[in-house]
């Protein structure tokens, strides 16, 4: 097969992978926020629903949530197609991953600036939003760049329940083809640099941030 | 004779099993100047908290204001307070913290107006007309857009006072406000103060390690000692002849330095 | 709706199948390990190299392969090796990728475990006349040990936790039995619940063995021989 069909299939194959990641970082990032939030402030039967969703997800592997999730909930009458399981799966899998970097960046908030809050008489739900959550959100920022890159990783799952993203093209190539070293080098590196074009914009988000807890931006 | 402005009755304050405060008894007029000096761990900081409700009470009764501070009073006597009612009596207090805790991500004049815009509704040009007149006050006019990361340590307190002033508290409370500051920045922030004194009739409650502050500013000077007040008195009189043998062995200790 | 109930006597008759194949999982996890540590260690001190060229092509191999999804190297492995006349079994090239893998992971902690190690410490071996590899063995690692348990600990059960991708090269593992017996039966909610619980089950038992390693250990290190 010419080289350039190849990297023509292969690109293709990785606008599916750009799909997914699109998808499933918005959803991480709302259960990461909800359950993070559930898991520090909520009363106690709905804080310990929350810290069942996040060992159950962290204690097993994305992959065998992704099956669950294809393979098992069509028996509960719930049938999803091999998308939506997969941006399902990945994104409940990373999202519990993320509660533990909101809970870690409140946690990591200076005691006094509670306290300070406190003294100047702002209600509870003041001093979360205007006060300790727009100091967390930076130090959000660079865990959840890794989390992103973990994402992004972990796309590859979904070729296993036959998408056609860039790792599912690059097997199926590999099997029809004898241009495997080839193929195999140029999806490591198309993965490669997706993996550093987040890690640089969340570098800069996070430059962009800091620089605001110091002049401008979050106060506002 | 008046009521005073605050008062401890029998308070009994613990740490799991350390005790602080053990049916501790105190008041401060209105009006009233009060400095608080004695050893380290001797409880200072820990009444200055329970007075901004940063630390809770196990037992007995704090006034402020003829109000129980950590109570509410019912039919049935008094029950512990509810978040209503401690948003309530946080209106007569405000505190200035040793280390600033000033809100990073806020400007100055932000910093200072925040809380009389979400707290006390006032509308924005309200809160930035009070928080002109404070930066005045302190000498910081010209920092108002700068953030708390761009200022001297004296600079960050001075804004400190301001943003506890704009709540327009009737008690002041000073926690070591000057000693988290190097030796050339203190005084910068003692003027506000020793100006506050002279201006306004507020009542303060201040601990610091500045004797000669203490000995200048105050109506009245308590030396603390294992969560008790050993002695207490007008400041020439405790720092020129103090009656206990504990005032003295501090006060010695602390000239020899 | 015959899937909504579970079957106790279908789950009874899978699970010796199921554990039976659990022992290829934990092998996998085993000799994985031992070459993640092998390959982290080795990264680590290559980034500790007097050479800057040696320094900087082992922080671009640890950062590519940290940075690619571990399925693709298990492919990558199992496809190209053989061009260049390497075959290996199934076992052993998931082994393979799973060491790679975490070793680029474990070298970040390793690195980190010998920074933290006093500088005067070095300076003393170097005091005491002792060569660079001495130096490392027993004066460095074994300071160094202790800090690093925790975290060498939560990647061996990361990695314990995705060996079901080596079912994607055809290793007989919990993840790949398991589907094998619901295509056959029709019935996936026993064997995949069943195969999620063992490593729930896993995980948890192992958080604790490394917890306790830890508390065990030595403030002061070991003596390595
Ligand atoms: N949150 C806490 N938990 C447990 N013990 C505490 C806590 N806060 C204070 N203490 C203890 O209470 C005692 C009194 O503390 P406090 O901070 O009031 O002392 P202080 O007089 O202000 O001392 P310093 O001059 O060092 O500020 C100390 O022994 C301290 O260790
Ligand atoms: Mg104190």
């Amino acid at each position: 097969m010419p080289f350039g069909e190849i990297i023509s299939i292969l690109l293709e194959g990785a606008l599916v992978t750009l799909k997914i990641v699109a998808l499933a970082l918005p959803l991480a990032a709302v259960m990461a926020f909800g359950f993070g939030m559930l898991r520090l402030y909520a009363p106690k039967p709905i804080k310990y629903l929350a810290i069942i969703y996040i060992e159950f997800f962290r204690g097993t592997s994305a992959l065998i949530q992704l099956y669950w999730i294809y393979f098992v909930l069509p028996f509960f009458g719930f049938s999803f197609d091999a998308m939506t399981a997969g941006v399902v799966a990945l994104g409940l899998n990373i999202g519990a991953y993320g509660t533990e970097v909101v809970r870690g960046a409140m946690a990591s908030v200076p005691k006094g600036q509670y306290e300070a809050a406190v003294a100047l008489n702002f209600s509870s739900t003041q001093r979360l939003w205007r006060i300790l959550m727009p100091q967390a959100l930076v130090n959000m920022i660079p865990p959840f760049g890794n989390l992103a890159i973990e994402l992004v990783k972990a796309t590859s799952l979904v070729s296993l329940i036959t998408i056609a993203d860039l790792t599912y093209r690059a097997k199926a190539l590999a099997d029809m083809t004898l241009q495997v070293t080839e193929i195999f080098a140029v999806v490591l590196v198309l993965y490669f640099l997706f993996a550093q074009v987040l890690a640089i914009g969340f570098r800069v988000l996070e430059k962009k941030l800091s620089r605001g807890l110091g002049r401008g931006g979050l106060g506002q | 004779m008046s009521q005073p402005l605050i008062e401890f009755q029998g308070v009994e304050k613990r740490f799991g099993d350390t005790v602080i405060f053990k049916d501790f008894n105190f008041s401060v007029e209105d009006g009233e100047i009060v400095s608080i000096i004695g050893p380290s761990g001797s409880g200072k900081s820990t009444l200055l908290r329970i007075l901004m409700t940063l630390e809770g009470i196990e037992g007995g009764v704090v006034n402020v204001a003829g109000e129980p501070l950590w109570h509410k009073r019912t039919a049935n006597g008094l029950v512990p307070a509810d978040n209503k009612h401690l948003h309530r009596m946080r209106h007569h207090l405000g505190m200035v913290f040793q280390h600033f805790n000033l809100f990073p991500h806020m400007s100055v004049k932000r910093n200072i107006t925040e809380a009389p815009m979400r707290v006390q509704g006032k509308t924005k040009a309200e809160a930035e007309a009070i928080a002109d007149e404070l930066l005045e006050l302190v000498g910081m006019s010209d920092k108002a857009d700068m953030y708390p990361n761009e200022l001297s340590g004296g600079q960050k307190q001075r804004v400190g006072i301001a943003r506890a002033l704009a709540m327009q508290p009737s008690i002041l409370l000073l926690d070591e406000i000057t000693s988290a500051l190097d030796p050339e920045l203190v005084d910068e922030v003692l003027d506000v103060i020793r100006n506050l004194a002279k201006k306004h009739s507020f009542t303060m409650l201040l601990v610091t390690h500045e004797m000669y502050f203490a000995r200048e500013i105050s109506d009245r000077v308590c030396f603390f000692d294992q969560g008790a007040i050993v002695e207490e008195g007008e400041p020439e009189q405790i720092f020129t002849a103090p009656k206990e043998t504990r005032t003295q062995a501090f006060l010695n200790a602390y000239m020899s330095q | 709706m015959n899937g909504f109930d579970w079957d106790w006597q279908f789950t009874f008759e899978v699970m010796p199948t199921i554990l039976e194949a659990a022992k290829v999982t934990l092998l996998a996890t085993l000799l994985g390990s031992c070459l993640a540590i092998v390959v982290g260690l080795s990264f680590a001190l290559l980034r500790r190299s007097g050479f800057f060229l040696v320094r900087s092509i082992t922080y671009w191999i640890v950062e590519f392969v940290r940075s690619t999804p571990l399925l693709v190297q298990i492919f990558f492995l199992y496809y190209v090796m053989p061009e260049f006349g390497i075959s290996m079994s199934p076992l052993l090239t998931g082994v393979l990728a799973l060491g790679l893998h975490y070793g680029a992971y474990l070298s970040e902690v390793f690195r980190s475990g010998i920074d933290g190690v006093e500088k005067g410490q070095w300076e003393a071996s170097r005091a005491l006349n002792l060569s660079v590899f001495d130096t490392y063995k027993d004066i460095v690692l074994p300071q160094a040990l202790r800090p690093m348990i925790p975290a060498t600990g939560n990647y061996i059960i990361a990695m314990f936790k995705e060996t079901p991708q080596l079912s994607a090269i055809t290793l007989l593992e919990m993840l790949q039995v398991a589907k094998i017996i619901g295509s056959e039966n029709f019935r996936y909610l026993e064997p995949f619940t069943l195969v999620g619980v063992l490593y729930l089950l896993f995980s948890l038992i192992a958080a604790y063995g490394i917890h306790c390693v830890e508390r065990r250990f030595p403030k002061e290190g070991i003596t390595l021989k």
